[in-house]
């Protein structure tokens, strides 16, 4: 039995995910292999590397693979998995994008956003937003998965796995990169943060956005999300957005402002630790999963909030 | 250029789901069906194109009972031309929906799939991309602008860090994702005019695929039910219980 774990990084430095996806890839049994696939992607590879419990890092390193897009993968990992029973991928975009290309290359009925890992075939998923918990059990020989790291705890650092450089796929490709706009800040990712403080559709505009979530987010050390309705009323930039078609969180704390708890915002969040809730409607939903729940005006609230963690030294 | 639009029927999603008691599914027994929210933004997308003069016909298929005809009305009463049902009964998994799929594009020769980048039933995010490995066409997923110029679609997509733009050399498959647009409410007068629009009827059979499914399902359950509603009268309180009660501080 061989696992392979594609690894999700940034070239420059590997994303905690991987560590999370290495977990379940231990949890179905046999040796695993982390792929880091990449453009000047030493220091991800070498950081893959020293995974507890990784067998060896594959390192495949060109301009072909410089935004992992799902036809370059597609190209390099099909052939690689001769040599493997299943591929693991996180539930990130990058993830979401290529596994299914590969899958199908594979005939594989591929398990998406799998939470659980029961046996080398039995696998949780949530379906109908998280409202639902499917166990299912994979008869296709290899099998194909995207896991949803907040999900698994990761594992250890402290290994020395050895670094394999293997051929990047030539192209070219009939998808070509144009260009990115990428979120530029210093706050914790927002998939991987300990603390996340996140506004709804009552904020009412992104100047109040700003003013009123990023300030809190900063004070908490936290990353900063969004309710759909937020990033639709373009509050928010979508790559905020928690929820069943958005980002998975599960941080330690979760605050929610101004949100009100729609299903499909719940199913992104709902395994945090502990989540707090502001909102003025008092039959909003979002109390009914919160464990701290304040019935106030965000506008006051907030504020207080801030002036209330000073005073209480945090 | 012929766009073809693949459509779901699914469990409207303003409906609580509840799960069977005896573990073997979702209950959609006498439930409100809908189109899948992100291909009605597939639709919306193909009849734009069509608007602009981009695209001259859009074909709308759907995979599953019967009743998905009325899904692919409301296809045709959004501005669709024509539909096809490939009749199935059971629920399909995404790689058998992809392979007749597949089919269907080599009949209709499309110059564009659009299709939505999930379904909210299975959320299982994984028909468009497993159709273009299939093609072998390329793949612009998560889609939040669609621009087609020449031979090429330049697509904007939502991805984890923002904003990322691929080109892709048509033909192609796209996915939508939620910021794409706002699907239109068909007119009276134009579902009346969808009715009359032609739906050819299929099977899986008559495209050679075998649809049996990989996956068997254990059980499906309810979610763990979150210990929650505890309210907090003040803003200190809250920071009190945050700090000494739940240590998070």
């Amino acid at each position: 039995m061989a696992v392979l774990v594609i690894a999700e990084h940034d070239n420059a430095s590997l994303k905690e995910a991987t560590a999370k996806v290495v977990a379940a890839a231990k949890a179905i049994g046999g040796d695993v292999d982390v792929l880091v696939a990449g453009h000047n992607a030493a220091p991800a590879a070498q950081a893959a590397a020293k995974l507890d419990g990784v067998r060896k890092v594959l390192h495949a390193d060109g301009q072909s693979l410089a935004k992992q897009l799902a036809e370059a993968l597609d190209a390099l990992v099909t052939p690689l998995m001769t040599g493997y029973d299943a591929v693991l991928f996180p539930a990130s975009t990058s993830g979401k994008n290529a596994a299914p290309r590969i899958a199908a290359r594979l005939d594989v009925m591929q398990i998406s956003g799998v939470i659980g890992v029961l046996g080398p075939d039995l696998f949780v998923r949530p379906i109908y937003a998280g409202n639902a918990i499917l166990t299912v059990r994979a008869t296709d020989a290899k099998k194909v998965l995207t896991v949803q790291p907040t999900a698994f705890k990761a594992v250890g650092g402290g290994g020395e796995a050895p670094v394999e450089t293997i051929a990047a796929p030539a192209g070219p490709f009939k998808a070509a990169f144009v260009a990115e706009e990428l979120s530029k800040s210093d706050r914790p990712e927002l998939t991987g943060a300990k603390r996340v403080v996140s506004g709804g559709r009552a904020l009412g505009s992104e100047a109040e956005f700003k003013a009123v979530i990023e300030p809190l987010a900063d004070r908490l050390g936290a990353a900063v999300g969004a309710s759909r309705a937020a990033v639709d009323a373009g509050y928010a930039p979508n790559d905020y957005q928690v929820g069943q078609t958005g980002k998975v969180v599960a941080p330690e704390l979760y605050v929610a402002v101004g949100i009100s708890g729609a299903i499909q915002h719940l199913a992104g969040m709902k395994d945090s630790k502990i989540i707090v809730a502001i909102n003025k409607d008092e039959e909003a939903p979002i109390f009914q999963i919160a464990d701290y729940g304040l019935v106030a005006d965000y506008k006051t609230a907030v504020p207080e909030l801030m002036a209330a963690l000073t005073k209480a030294g945090v | 250029m012929k766009v073809l639009v693949p459509v779901k029927r699914v469990l409207d999603y303003n409906l609580k789901v509840r799960v069977k008691p005896d573990q073997s599914g979702v209950d959609l027994s006498n439930l409100k069906m809908s189109m899948n929210p992100f291909c009605e933004i597939a639709v919306e997308e193909a009849v734009r194109l069509k608007e602009k003069g981009a695209a001259t016909e859009i074909v709308a298929v759907s995979i599953g009972p019967d009743q998905a005809q009325e899904t692919i009305r409301t296809a045709l009463a959004m501005g669709a031309d024509r539909g096809i049902l490939v009749k199935a009964d059971a629920e399909m998994e995404p790689l058998a929906v992809a392979k007749i799929l597949e089919a269907v594009v080599a009949e209709e020769a499309p110059g564009l799939v659009i299709l939505g980048k999930q379904a909210i039933d299975d959320d299982s995010n994984q028909t468009g991309q497993m159709l273009a490995a299939l093609l072998d066409w390329p793949q612009a997923t998560f889609a939040s602008q669609i621009t087609l110029d020449g031979g090429k679609a330049t697509v904007v997509r939502e991805v984890d860090g923002g904003l990322q733009t691929v080109a892709v050399e048509l033909p192609a498959v796209v996915t939508t994702d939620l910021r794409l647009n706002e699907p239109r409410y068909a007119s009276l007068p134009n579902i009346m005019k969808a009715k009359k629009k032609p739906i050819d009827l299929k099977t899986p059979a008559d495209y050679g695929v075998d649809a049996a499914p990989r996956l068997q399902v254990v059980k499906v359950t309810e979610p763990p039910k979150r210990q929650g509603g505890a309210k907090v009268k003040t803003v200190d309180e809250l920071v009190d219980k945050l700090k000494n009660e739940a240590g998070v501080l």
